[in-house]
């Protein structure tokens, strides 16, 4: 009886992971293809250099950048802020790295392309401290400074090429995106090893923790000790960095910046693979794992809509329907409505003590 | 802080200048819109010296009518802003509504059904936003960014080519030109049924906010919402209200828009959204909600525009500069509102 109930237990629990039913959906596509297409899941492993080759190997390339800036985004909500500027800062990182990769004209050189890398990330990395900054010191809401951001990055990446969409040639930035290591795509090691590194670092010292307390009462942290300025301007200028990583990813598979489309609407997926690796849009909790897997759906799903010959002008909306049937399944009212076994608070609570709890909260 | 100099008080009548002082100084508020009134002046002024004819007739009509549309989002982003939420969804929903319209015009609706329906898909977007933000607890910003993707995403996959009106459609008759004073050559003073919409629509507003008891819950549930809630202000109608005003206004500037430009497009208004906040921000409404001047945005969004006549006749700033001049300006006013805020508190 009692070991039927652990058990059940264990099944409920991983039901009510938000993770988990990410994991089903990204299935459920894989499936949805392989019934259009019986050979789609199959790999093979290219003869000539031991390469895997095939669908499933695509999506992890694909997912890549997302996984970037879907883990930058999910630390960044944990504060209760968001950063709208992922997108500018990848085209902006692109653009930096490709004017110079072109100017150098090298295109065998790895020092050539350090450079270029090193450089795109600092650029990226002052994005961040700018947003930072606006954030920190001026007191601005960060939907209000990284939205400027958004919009005075894309043309500060016009400015950069001079309103052209500017390609290079250096084969040691390109193996990063199009290259294999141990027969995986190097873009989806190597991001799957900063998220470690990443989650290690935030996992391991009280970094996380922190960022965690200033999301749930940023008052209460800060009588608690915690300095929000340091910890903030830390998350901002990480999701600058990785949005620049990302931007490398995506520039790096056909060596072009596209000074219009590169990362357009891209802080769409991170906020989207944010939310439904199970991260609450409230701030105060971040599950970096979530959002990586997040990232691999959407990855799927473009895939799977590109496959099945939907027209692709239709994703943003789908996604946005998404995020918002997300934010009702995460409301108090919907969460109160379906989920019987935690209604300790009556449905409709009196909404004047629930409005006055929220302000003693923010004041 | 002595604020009467000696070359002040011989430009201005003694008496005026010292009743604005006295208003100041009990409404430190007012400082940021009247910077923009003065900013606005000197922008007129620096345009007139440097490359002559901004302060002629045709050149303020063009103000006019190219930034009524602006003006009539903006009046709805300050709507919006006073309660202490956020509308980042006007320029998403000028694309999706233009698109539609013309395209439903181009199938032979009958054009006024046509413009009916281009404000109503404003209305509807509002609608979601608001329902989202006051009964599921979701923050405006993102609830209204969600509206943002859907609605672009949907003006996408109706078309993702300019759709062009009819040249002979009556929609295109609201962006003609009236000629109100016949001035020599080219000088004259025109309007368009777009103006006046805009014109009517800042009217209203005003006399919405400042005149109406649903206008004095606007400010106060951006002053506080606990406080107003337990005061008994309808605070749920008053929110859910705000984004449906922002929405409907967002669909009636796609309509002005689109009746000037016969063109419906899905990338129209990217940007849009930072234009409408700046506009309101410049004006002197406080981003946290509370204060503001729906006349003071209006005087923002031709700062905006005056910005960009001023760009065009310079020649030497490349376009691509102008959203990281309007972001620059944004912050300018952002920094001041805290100032003043601050030694408010004080």
């Amino acid at each position: 009886m009692s070991a039927r109930r652990a058990v059940a237990d264990r099944v409920t629990g991983l039901v009510r992971k938000q993770w988990f039913w990410a994991l089903v959906a990204i299935l459920v596509l894989l499936a949805i293809n392989l019934v259009n297409d019986p050979t789609y899941l199959s790999v093979t492993v290219n003869p000539q250099n031991g390469n895997l080759v095939g669908n499933l190997v695509d999506i992890l390339r694909a997912s890549a950048p997302i996984i970037m800036i879907a883990v930058g985004m999910s630390l960044v909500i944990a504060t209760r802020g968001i950063d709208l500027s992922v997108g500018s800062t990848m085209v902006v990182s692109g653009a930096v790295s490709m004017e110079f990769l072109k100017d150098a004209n090298s295109p065998e050189s790895v020092g050539v392309a350090a450079a270029a890398i090193a450089m795109a990330l600092v650029i990226s990395t002052l994005i961040g401290v700018v947003n930072g900054l606006l954030i920190t010191v001026l007191g601005l809401q960060p939907f209000i400074s990284t939205l400027i951001m958004m919009l005075a990055g894309r043309g500060v990446a016009k400015v950069i090429t001079s309103g052209q969409n500017t390609n290079a040639r250096n084969d040691p930035f390109q193996w990063l995106t199009n290259g294999y290591v141990l027969g995986l795509p190097v873009v989806f090691v190597l991001a799957l090893a900063l998220v470690g590194l990443l989650a290690l670092v935030v996992r391991r010292s009280a970094f996380g923790l922190m960022i965690e307390a200033i999301g749930i009462n940023p008052k209460a942290s800060r009588m608690a000790g915690i300095r929000p300025a340091g910890i903030l301007m830390a998350v901002y200028m990480l999701s600058g960095l990785l949005a620049g990583i990302a931007g490398i990813f995506a520039v790096g598979s056909v060596m072009t910046v596209d000074v219009s489309r590169t990362g357009y609407q891209m802080e769409l997926d991170a906020i989207l693979a944010v939310v439904i690796g199970g991260t609450s849009l409230a701030g105060g909790k971040f599950y970096m794992g979530g959002a990586v897997i997040g990232s691999i759906l959407i990855a799927t799903l473009d895939k799977t809509i590109v496959f099945l010959g939907i027209p692709a002008s239709a994703t943003p909306a789908f996604k946005a329907v998404v995020i918002v049937a997300l934010c009702l399944l995460q409301s108090q009212r919907v969460r109160s409505a379906f989920g019987r076994r935690r209604t300790s608070v009556p449905p409709t609570a009196t909404p004047t003590a629930a409005v006055a709890a929220k302000e003693g909260v923010s004041a | 802080m002595s604020t009467m100099t000696a070359s002040d008080s011989t430009t201005l009548p003694v008496t005026r200048w010292q009743r604005l002082t006295r208003s100041l100084r009990d409404n430190p508020s007012m400082l940021p819109t009247l910077a923009a009134v003065a900013l606005f002046a000197a922008m007129l002024i620096y345009g007139e010296l440097a490359y002559g004819r901004i302060l002629q007739l045709n050149t303020m009509s063009n103000l006019l009518i190219n930034n009524a549309h602006l003006v009539i989002i903006a009046v709805g982003m300050t709507f919006v802003i006073l309660t202490g939420g956020i509308d980042l969804s006007v320029g998403a929903v000028i694309a999706l509504s233009s698109v539609a319209g013309v395209m439903l015009a181009g199938a032979g609706v009958n054009p006024w059904v046509a413009v009916l329906a281009m404000v109503l898909i404003g209305t509807v977007i509002g609608a979601i936003s608001g329902v989202l933000i006051q009964y599921f607890d979701v923050q405006p910003f993102i609830a209204t960014l969600a509206m943002m993707f859907l609605a672009r995403g949907l003006a996408s996959m109706l078309s993702t080519v300019p759709q062009r009106l009819d040249n002979d459609s009556p929609i295109r008759e609201l962006g003609t030109p009236i000629k109100l004073i016949d001035g020599p050559k080219v000088n004259d003073l025109v309007i368009t049924v777009g103006v006046v919409v805009a014109v009517v629509v800042v009217i209203a507003a005003f006399f919405v906010l400042h005149r109406t008891r649903t206008g004095r819950t606007v400010y106060a549930v951006g002053g506080s919402e606990g406080s107003a809630q337990l005061m008994g202000l309808p605070v749920h109608r008053t929110k859910l209200s705000v984004y449906l005003i922002s929405g409907t206004l967002a669909g009636l500037a796609a309509v002005v828009y689109t009746a000037r430009l016969g063109i419906g497009q899905n990338i129209t208004g990217i940007g849009w959204e930072l234009d409408a906040i700046a506009a309101t921000v410049i004006g002197g409404t406080l981003l946290t909600g509370g204060a503001g001047y729906v006349l003071g945005s209006v005087v923002g969004a031709f700062v905006l525009g005056l910005m960009n006549v001023l760009i065009t006749r310079d020649g030497s700033i490349k376009p691509e500069m102008v959203t990281i001049i309007t972001g620059g300006i944004l912050l300018v006013f952002v920094v001041l509102q805290r100032a003043v805020t601050s030694r408010q508190r004080e």
